[in-house]
């Protein structure tokens, strides 16, 4: 009873030891029947202690066999002898087994971060990690920045709203949103630095300081929570939303279709299956009422800035009809400083106007019914780049794209205070 | 003026269609010789393939004489130009990218279609060179899509050789003991390996055939990423490829799936020898990315 004790234990002790030290892994090729049938035969040699990877099938089918370090020799010998032809596959299991434990430790997601400082700007978040910077900057920040929660998405995911305010009530404010498109990712990635941008420079820059100290700002970071979820574990290209079509086995409307201001129009399409599909009807999303009944509760926005990649633009009303806005001249011009000083900084050049001349014709947009609810300053932005990465834009230009931009929401933001209506 | 306004007429009413989802015909022939390049018969189109437009005769009337270089029009024809360029310059070692517009015109030529005639500015990518260009473009309207025609000058395009590069590489390539294959270039983060960014720059220059052939007034083709290609065994002196491109059309926002099949070598060039659209299917998920 002992030695079956004993004998249990090494067997496990040499069992949880195992190394494929030396082992190798050879691809054998039987050239005819005769040694298809040797092959097969290698099976029954059980002193080799062979792991076929891939067993014997037919003539000209490659058998790939692992040869523990001590049988190397022999089953070369066996096979040459034979004249079977073989090659080597792995020359070093474990060596190749120690490469691959050591990358994917190294992939492996840093330690969470503590504060926003030690969060990482310059790659791309998941959902859950955007959702913890958020309530880490609300808890840091707390005389500055809070939370709202305006709904929830489709699939029950809640829709964060950072608030920056220095006090007052229901101040004339400025939103901001990224993200409504899913796969825009540059979008989102530059939403988590602009808020982290307010909170720094409140109290250092004097532009911003004056503006916060008699508005308020609004940011939606994750504004399609269920598209962003979907764009991290299924599909790296979704848009839309997340909501299935009645009749259809499409999923999702474009949340910058289904805004009730020139709702079904020319410029977004019927069918479900499209990427521009408008849905069953104005604010059918869950996503986009939320906003809507926000900004008519909120009552008194003064800008409203929607943004999105990629293309390089900055466009004002109306996308859904060629009429101009009746403050073209003005937008136009403010369109004009806003690029002027974006691109001051790295050269990215901007093109600009009212969003149906510059990209095409789309209706049922955010800022289309924005604008008709009185907010003047209307604008949405395309960000980096002009199709060379596209939607996929490397993580090192995060920050740039982020620095630049933020001149451009400034130069906007700035005239809103100074420009009161 | 009286012409011109009958012309316009003319154009609204030719152009203007049903208010509807149009379907992409069933085959698509092309013109081989409006392109000096090798580029197949027949494309086959499989499964649901549907253009998704809008009624756009409004903005026909719009995209004629002197261009806005800012708006679309323009800057939808000089993407063309980009892509056109491409196909017949483009190498792993040379990829263009379109910087500017800086002015543009347009007219009707009868009923066959619109000429535009532009002045851009085009980035030579990998050399980090801009350069002016004088192009022509032609979009037939036909009853069947076809393809763009292009003409273009640009001063000094070729003046940095990438001869001695794209050679080696080549040999390199063919001497491959393992044949290349990779996956999702770039990653979902903008990633690439810097052993696979020329494979990319290739799938790049190969999927321009497409994006160049199936360019219209109505769409605007960028690559979205290069899902997948594979090296083929060396055959009559050509490295051959099989690749999966995904391509982003602005306008309609689809993300269309391509397969090619093309050759390269330093001599030829890039020679697409079969593309194929795969079909629009919205619940075929692309495995989970691996970053």
């Amino acid at each position: 009873m002992r030695g079956l004790l004993a004998f249990a234990v090494l067997l496990v002790a040499v069992i949880a030891k195992e190394s494929f030290e030396g082992h190798q892994v050879l691809r054998i090729i039987p050239k005819d029947d005769v040694q298809l049938s040797l092959i097969k035969e290698m099976e029954d040699m059980i002193h080799f202690e062979l792991d076929f990877w891939r067993d014997v099938t037919g003539v000209a089918t490659p058998v790939d066999v692992r040869v523990p370090f001590h049988s190397l020799q022999s089953v070369k010998i066996y096979l040459e002898t034979q004249d079977i032809e073989y090659s080597i596959m792995i020359e070093d299991l474990q060596v190749m087994l120690d490469e691959e434990q050591e990358q994917m430790v190294s992939v492996a997601r840093a330690p969470e971060p503590r504060n926003t400082d030690s969060f990482d700007y310059t790659n791309y978040h998941t959902i859950s990690e955007i959702y913890s910077f958020q309530d880490m900057l609300v808890a840091e920040n707390p005389n500055l920045v809070s939370k709202i929660v305006i709904g929830q998405s489709y699939e029950g995911r809640p829709l964060n709203v950072l608030k920056f305010s220095t006090g007052g009530t229901n101040r004339p404010a400025i939103w901001i949103d990224t993200g409504i498109h899913s796969r825009e990712w540059v979008t989102q990635a530059s939403g988590t630095w602009f808020a982290k941008k307010i909170v720094t420079d409140y109290g250092t820059d004097p532009a911003l300081t004056a503006i916060l100290n008699n508005m308020d700002i609004f940011l939606e970071i994750v504004t399609n929570p269920d598209g962003f979820y979907y764009t991290h574990n299924n599909n790296r290209m979704w848009r839309k939303t997340r909501k299935p079509n009645s009749g259809s086995s499409c999923v999702g409307v474009d949340p910058n279709r289904n805004w009730n201001t020139g709702f079904g129009l020319p410029g977004a399409s019927s069918n479900p299956c499209s990427e521009t599909y408008h849905g069953p009807k104005a604010e059918s999303e869950s996503e986009i009422k939320s906003i809507v009944d926000f900004v008519k509760s909120h009552g008194n926005m003064k800008a409203f800035i929607s943004i999105h990649s990629y293309s390089q633009m900055l466009m004002y009303p109306y996308g859904y009809t060629r009429t101009p806005a009746k403050d073209q001249a003005e937008l136009h011009s403010l369109a004009k400083k806003a690029i002027t000083d974006l691109a001051s900084l790295y050269g990215t050049r901007y093109t600009y106007g009212s969003l149906i001349d510059t990209i095409y014709q789309a209706s049922g947009i955010t800022i289309d019914w924005t604008y008709n609810q009185g907010i003047k300053y209307s604008y949405t932005f395309e960000l980096r780049d002009t199709g060379r990465y596209g939607f996929i834009l490397p993580a090192n230009q995060i920050i740039p794209t982020s620095q630049e931009t933020w001149l451009a929401l400034m130069a906007i933001m700035d005239h809103t205070y100074k420009n009161p209506y | 003026m009286g012409l011109r306004i009958i012309v316009v007429l003319a154009v609204l009413m030719g152009v203007t269609g049903s208010p509807t989802t149009t379907v992409r015909p069933e085959t698509t022939s092309v013109d081989t010789a409006a392109h000096p390049n090798s580029i197949p018969e027949m494309a086959e189109e499989t499964g649901q393939n549907e253009v998704f437009s809008e009624e756009e005769a409004a903005e026909d009337v719009m995209a004629t004489g002197e261009l806005n270089p800012n708006h679309y029009p323009a800057q939808r024809a000089a993407k063309v130009v980009q892509h056109y360029l491409t196909t017949r310059y483009g190498s792993p070692y040379r990829l263009f990218g379109l910087h500017r517009v800086h002015s543009g015109n347009a007219e009707d030529v009868g009923d066959s279609g619109r000429k535009y005639q532009l002045e851009i500015s085009v980035h030579e990518i990998i050399s980090n060179t801009t350069q002016k260009c004088s192009a022509e473009v032609f979009f037939p309207h036909g009853q069947k899509q076809e393809s763009p025609q292009v003409q273009a000058s640009c001063e000094e395009l070729l003046n940095i050789s990438t001869k001695a590069q794209e050679e080696a590489l080549y040999q390199q390539y063919k001497m491959n003991q393992t044949l290349l294959s990779a996956q999702n270039l770039p990653d979902s983060h903008g990633h690439i390996e810097p052993d696979m960014k020329l494979l990319w720059h290739l799938g790049i220059v190969a999927s321009s055939f497409i994006m160049l052939k199936e360019s219209s007034e109505n769409t605007l083709y960028n690559m979205a990423q290069v899902a997948n290609i594979t090296q083929l065994e060396t055959e009559k002196e050509q490295l051959k490829f099989n690749c999966h491109t995904l391509l982003h059309d602005m306008v309609s926002q689809e993300i269309l799936h391509w397969k090619l099949l093309f050759a390269w070598s330093p001599a030829e060039g890039v020679k697409v020898l079969q593309m194929e659209q795969l079909p629009h299917c919205q619940h075929c998920e692309k495995p989970p990315n691996t970053n």
